[in-house]
């Protein structure tokens, strides 16, 4: 547990604070009180999935419309989940602990664990995701919270540069997989697919990518290997 | 807008999201962790966070949408550059990257 939290200070925690500050004063903007924005960041957890939700509260968005939206941005945490998950298991583990730590899946620490639980001994995983996990959502919290009370205090410059490094930091996460070839082809195929079926179809187009990108560089691997 | 509203909004958001990670958990139990299938998983969730992150550079929510196209492609390649060049520093890949989106931003 102590490994993830610590991993998870430095870089990590000063990026996520960035990008979480920067939801603070967004959530200030919608006209929401600090406390909606700390419900928001505590129960959501998953910063693009909440900036969608605000901006289509803001312009006065159906429940079904601002759901299926949510839902269809944060889709990415199935397979994240899912391909994370057997390194997690151990036997005798209640179950109920992997519901619990589930929530502490995002970006950051899913990226961090997948580096490195495979080398860790198998009853180390979960703690190490915990511990991370748990570090990251208490800066988040704390950051939502300033980025929420320094709103309109920031000067224009600034405030742009926090909801610019979300996007960035998940980029230089993902150039960051290039010595592993099937994510490096899942990466690129996907940076290409994204925006074409964007086009195509704005609400489908995540779900679109993520199969038809991740199965061509999951075919393009087979074929490599001869298998 | 009512102030009940924003709670509820939140609270389905949230049940949506956490839902993705419990069938997460609830499906894995199924899947081999040296299998195909793992692999496949693996693949979809790299492409469909690729995509993500390409939607939220060129066809942004939010105040991102407030830097032209030039400043955010711009931000994403000075970082890239500075990442690698620098033997894959995170943060200063992040901080020139936001850098560079702000100054192409007021140059432009």
């Amino acid at each position: 547990m102590r490994g993830g939290a610590w991993d998870a200070t430095g870089t990590p925690a000063l990026v996520i604070a960035a990008s979480f500050l920067g939801f603070g004063s967004m959530a200030k903007a919608a006209d929401l009180s600090m406390g909606m924005a700390l419900f928001s960041t505590a129960t959501g957890w998953a910063l693009p999935g909440q900036v969608v939700m605000l901006e289509l509260y803001a312009i006065g968005a159906s429940l079904l419309v601002i759901s299926l939206a949510v839902a269809l941005t944060n889709m990415r945490l199935l397979p994240m989940t899912l391909s994370l998950m057997p390194y997690l298991r151990t036997p005798g583990t209640p179950r109920w602990r992997y519901y619990a730590i589930a929530h502490l899946i995002a970006v950051t620490s899913w990226f961090h664990a997948m580096r490195k639980c495979p080398d860790l001994p198998p009853d180390e995983r979960l703690p190490y995701l915990a511990g991370h996990g748990i570090l990251l959502w208490t800066v988040t919290m704390a950051a939502t919270g300033i980025g929420y009370a320094l709103a309109g205090a920031v000067p224009p410059a600034v405030s742009l540069g926090l909801v610019a490094v979300n996007p960035i930091y998940f980029a230089l996460l993902l150039a960051n997989e290039y010595a592993n070839p099937l994510r490096r082809n899942a990466v690129l195929i996907g940076a290409v697919l994204g925006p074409i079926f964007f086009l195509l179809d704005p609400d489908w187009s995540l779900l679109l990518t993520g199969v038809v990108g991740g199965s061509i560089a999951f075919l393009v691997g087979r074929a490599r290997s001869g298998r | 807008m009512s102030q009940e509203w924003i709670w509820v909004v939140m609270t389905v958001a949230a049940l949506v999201t956490y839902g993705w990670r419990f069938l997460g958990v609830a499906l894995s139990g199924r899947i081999s962790p040296s299998g195909a299938v793992l692999d496949w998983v693996g693949g979809v969730a790299y492409a469909l966070l690729a995509g993500l992150v390409a939607r939220m550079l060129l066809f942004p929510a939010g105040a991102l949408g407030e830097a032209p196209l030039s400043a955010r492609l711009a931000g994403l390649a000075i970082g890239l550059a500075a990442f690698l060049l620098s033997r894959r520093n995170l943060i200063l890949g992040v901080t020139c990257g936001v850098v560079g989106v702000i100054a192409v931003r007021i140059a432009a």
